[in-house]
């Protein structure tokens, strides 16, 4: 076994922070106060293929690995949580799901300008009615000669109305099982924003990752050609699931980013802010916080970059997805709000980063899965 | 056209410098990047490659490690790269290393030779100059722009107080600075690109028209007496005065240090 | 030819525009003190077309010999003739010593040069000295009266000290700014010696297309070499015409601290700290400033730090080398005064 990254990917780490610390950061607290989305940063990685990492080159994209995607995610996290979720949500949402299941038409026409950085993507599921619970979900697509035709709503949507092309999940069939019980039967579908009937609802105010942008997704008689059916019709839930569980790694990678910036910016607060005469880094209880804080982060990091490995070498990795999710998650909460602590009365001003960093750091027990859903996951696998 | 960019590995100052006991820097605990005026000078080349097609040969001096900086400038979009190491070359000044690097360059075909200003462990500005020194060819220092125009380089070269737009025959060397001319960052495709690449390394026997004399340790007609860490700041003094009494202190310390 | 029949520490006077710059001065005053532990002389080497008659001031300020050397093809600065030029005088001349400015034009003669004579060149030195090399070996190994260059590297963070034992001339470029000049000698007249160097156009030769002298630059608080600084304790945007008075008689920039700018007295890109810029100047003058950690935190690097406070626990004084509890309405006219008369008599 092998803890170190080899020279092409700590180059490709030592690009990505680069890019944070010139091109993000001195954006990152604009854009959390005005909940701006960072649109002109995002025209910057699109140029520089960000925005295609894992992508192969035949469609478009960089042709690197999973792990130089997570490297992206991670740098860009360190300095604006909001940033990392922009990245986070094209590439594993909608690239993976249109790579993984799209025909090779699909590729041409959707994937290679997504991974060229020409188009932005999306990927919604979360319903107002449906969150954990997929069954509870509405929005019907219905077929309508060479069409379907779709009606209902989505929200929470991360890169709504920024995004050009967005996978969509919707009820196609219900089936009824033995016992008679209905069951919902989802497909997916690739919708192009400006398609008639697709409209965009109110955008959300947020905790945290305020920049990036949260919508609601409106269809009324959405009519989209038959081609954009995505994979297998009916076969849409297992589809939605797998692509979370790379999804998951890439908010693992963001809560991982979140919370190592955290505990950068304590250090090197810690050795300059003095009470009682001297640095508050040379208090015994400031230094076992930091190492707690340290190891967690390390903790988090083999686990986001074990989940990374699997992706590339499995065909199935939810459990490993699942666990770096949530100790990833978690970690970033727990050391974030340590943070703000050793920053005292500092560290609740929005001058300080921290500030914004403990609020964007509770998004990722949250979304793309709760912790509680990572547990059942995790549990599900190990009682099988 | 043929483009040789010439690069150094230097330490990386972001973290903090880390000296030996002696007072010499320890290169080796440091993190070490392309020196930021060679970066410069490479993306000057870029430009000119998506102009005309040039080719783009990168030329470093350095330990065996020092290829890095050569998967960095083809991960930029830099053609080939050569690097120069042997152990015999080790310890050269300014003289020493352009003589070497110049050797070097007499075994590839050249059209415009471009290297940064300077480099920030050396901050002589000295290689340049005498690299061109030694190949005969002309040389513009302090390169703020640079454009190519037929057999010739045209570049505006910055003085303290003004700028010459000067036009030079090439084979032309030119130096470029950080300061006017922002590098592009690598993509993540062209770093894995990278390490697909070979890169050509040459050591003293590959170096032809080259004396033992001018190289290395021995070759260098500078020797360093001493080195030591900077003189850190010590706790400073703060004064009481009636507000003569203060310009004059005020006075006294910037004559002392020479500020006016 | 052996290094003993090397005679004299030569400097390069340089002139730009028929104007002598303050460095070649200043060469020539290091260049006597060298001289003198030498036992030899100084001989400034002024190098331009029509210039002979700035010989006189090169005299004025201690060069006992001027050697001229006067072309049209030397108007303009290129680095080819001049270079030719001053290769002509060192190897018809042999110094022992040659010091050129560390100037834009110095720093790219100074190597093209030295490469041509093939000696070594010590670049942008801060201190010279005559003494023996190695440093710490027995006296019958040490070579005697070599020139120590001391200088700068590694952006300030390192110092080391350099010789040039075994070639001639030992070659430096010399910070401007740093050595001193010597009071000038008002009736001294230059003795000339007029040299025809050989400026023969080769394909080493640049044509000038144009010259466009700079005016008005934009202001960049992070590439200034003086700043005076300004915080609440100015007390309003009009009281920063003190700061701007004092900045103007030094040669330094206006820049301030964050509640400054939140007061709206000045623009945010001349904000100094955390959410402004970090600044490394010579020197910084923090006025009123009380020295919050974000603001220590982007200029605590500048070289010389000066404080002035009235209030005398304020923590700027932690990190400044000279910290003057006082009112600024009262010190800065007089210290712009002061600054102004010291300037107007050199």
């Amino acid at each position: 076994m092998d803890f170190t990254l080899d020279k092409k990917h700590e180059m490709a780490r030592q690009l990505f922070a680069e890019f944070a610390e010139k091109e993000v950061k001195p954006l990152a607290q604009e854009t959390d106060e005005l909940e701006q989305f960072p649109e002109e940063t995002v025209k910057k990685m699109q140029k520089l293929g960000f925005m295609g990492i894992p992508i192969p080159k035949e469609y478009g994209g960089q042709g690197c690995d999973t792990l130089t995607y997570v490297l992206a995610v991670e740098e860009l996290s360190k300095v604006c949580g909001t940033t990392g979720v922009i990245v986070s949500a094209h590439t594993s949402l909608c690239c993976d799901p249109i790579l993984t299941y799209g025909t090779e038409e699909q590729k041409q026409k959707f994937l290679v300008p997504l991974a060229k950085g020409e188009k932005l993507g999306a990927f919604a599921l979360t319903e107002p009615g449906a969150g954990t619970d997929a069954q509870g979900a509405q929005t019907k697509a219905v077929e309508d000669g060479d069409e379907w035709v779709l009606n209902g709503s989505k929200c929470f949507i991360t890169n709504g109305k920024y995004a050009d092309i967005y996978i969509i999940f919707a009820v196609t069939d219900v089936i009824e099982d033995a016992k008679g019980r209905k069951n919902k039967r989802f497909s997916a579908f690739i919708v192009e924003k400006g398609t008639p009937g697709f409209s965009f609802g109110t955008k959300e105010k947020k905790m945290g990752i305020r920049g990036s942008a949260t919508y609601e997704l409106i269809f009324e008689d959405c009519r989209i050609p038959k081609e954009n059916l995505l994979g297998v019709r009916g076969k849409g839930f297992g589809m939605a699931m797998h692509t979370l569980d790379g999804g998951r790694i890439g908010i693992a990678t963001q809560a991982l980013g979140i919370g190592e910036g955290a505990l950068q910016a304590t250090i090197d607060f810690v050795k300059e802010r003095k009470q009682f005469g001297r640095p508050i880094s040379a208090f015994q209880n400031t230094q076992f916080q930091l190492a707690d804080m340290a190891t967690r982060m390390e903790a988090a990091k083999y686990l986001v970059y074990k989940a990374a490995m699997a992706k590339q070498t499995q065909k199935v990795y939810s459990v490993e997805a699942a666990q770096a999710k949530l100790f990833a998650a978690e970690a970033a909460m727990a050391v974030t709000t340590k943070a703000v602590q050793l920053h005292g009365g500092y560290g609740y001003t929005r001058e300080y980063d921290v500030e914004r960093m403990m609020r964007d750091a509770k998004i990722t027990e949250i979304y793309e899965g709760t912790s509680e859903v990572q547990r059942m996951v995790i549990s599900g696998n190990l009682l099988k | 056209m043929k483009i040789v960019v010439c690069v150094k590995q230097v330490p990386d100052t972001k973290n903090g410098v880390v000296f030996n006991p002696d007072g010499t820097l320890n290169r080796g605990a440091m993190d070490k990047v392309m020196n930021p005026d060679d970066k410069a000078g490479l993306e000057v080349a870029l430009q000119i490659k998506e102009k005309t097609g040039a080719e783009i040969t990168v030329v470093t001096m350095g330990i065996p490690d020092a290829d890095a900086v050569l998967r960095e400038a083809f991960a930029m979009g830099a053609d080939k790269g050569v690097l120069i190491t042997d152990r015999v070359l080790g310890g050269a000044d300014t003289w020493a290393t352009s003589s070497t690097i110049a050797a070097g360059i007499r075994n590839l075909d050249y059209d415009l030779i471009i290297t940064g200003r300077q480099a920030i462990d050396g901050d002589t500005a000295q290689v340049g100059p005498q690299i061109g020194e030694h190949l005969g060819i002309p040389v513009i220092s302090y390169a703020a722009d640079v454009q190519v125009e037929g057999d010739s380089v045209i570049v505006q070269r910055q003085y303290d107080d003004r700028t010459h737009k000067l036009k030079a025959k090439m084979p032309a060397l030119v130096t470029c600075l950080a300061e006017e001319i922002t590098p592009r960052y690598m993509t993540p495709g062209g770093i894995f690109d990278a390490f697909d690449k070979e890169v050509t390394v040459w050591g003293r026997n590959d170096l032809k028209d080259l004396d033992d004399g001018d190289i290395g340790l021995a070759g260098s007609p500078t020797k360093i007496a001493k080195a030591s860490d900077k003189v850190r700041k010590g706790a400073g003094e703060t004064v009481n005065l009636d507000p003569t009494e203060s310009v004059k202190y005020i006075m006294d310390k910037l004559n002392e240090k020479h500020v006016i | 030819m052996s290094l003993e029949e090397y005679k004299g520490v030569f400097t390069f006077a340089q002139q730009v525009d028929h104007k002598l710059e303050g460095v070649a001065l200043e060469l020539i005053g290091k260049g006597k003190e060298l001289a003198k532990d030498l036992g030899t002389d100084v001989t400034a080497v002024l190098i331009g077309s029509d210039v002979k008659d700035l010989a006189d001031t090169l005299a004025q300020y201690g060069a006992d010999h001027v050697i001229v050397v006067d072309d049209p093809k030397l108007k303009d600065y290129r680095t080819e003739p001049y270079a030719q030029a001053l290769t002509g005088v060192i190897n018809e001349f042999k110094p022992e010593i040659m010091l050129v400015g560390a100037t834009a034009i110095g720093r790219d003669l100074g190597p093209t040069v030295s490469a041509r004579v093939k000696t070594g060149l010590t670049a942008d030195c801060t201190s010279l000295e005559i003494g023996n090399f190695p440093l710490n070996a027995p006296e019958d190994k040490q070579k005697k009266n070599q020139l120590l260059m001391t200088r700068p590297a590694f952006g300030g963070n390192t110092i080391a000290t350099i010789a040039c034992p075994d070639n001639r001339p030992q070659m430096a470029t010399v910070r401007p700014g740093v050595m001193v000049k010597c009071e000038p000698n008002k009736s001294a007249k230059a003795d000339i010696i007029e040299y025809k160097a050989d400026l023969t156009e080769n394909n080493k030769y640049v044509e000038i297309l144009d010259i466009v002298k700079e005016v008005g630059k934009k202001v960049d608080i992070m590439e200034a070499k003086i700043l005076v600084s300004g915080g609440r304790g100015v007390g309003s945007a009009e009281n920063f015409k003190l700061l701007e008075d004092l900045a103007d008689a030094i040669g330094g920039t206006v820049s301030c601290s964050r509640a400054v700018v939140d007061n709206g007295w000045l623009p945010k890109d001349l904000q100094v700290g955390q959410t402004g810029k970090t600044v490394r100047p010579n020197v910084y003058f923090a006025i009123g400033i009380s020295g919050a950690i974000q603001h220590v935190a982007g200029m605590e690097e500048s070289d010389i730090i000066i404080a002035i406070n009235k209030d005398e626990s304020a923590p700027i004084f932690e990190v400044a080398d000279y910290g003057i509890v006082g009112d600024l309405n009262k010190i800065l006219p007089a210290l712009t005064e002061a600054i102004k008369a010291q300037k107007a008599e050199a």
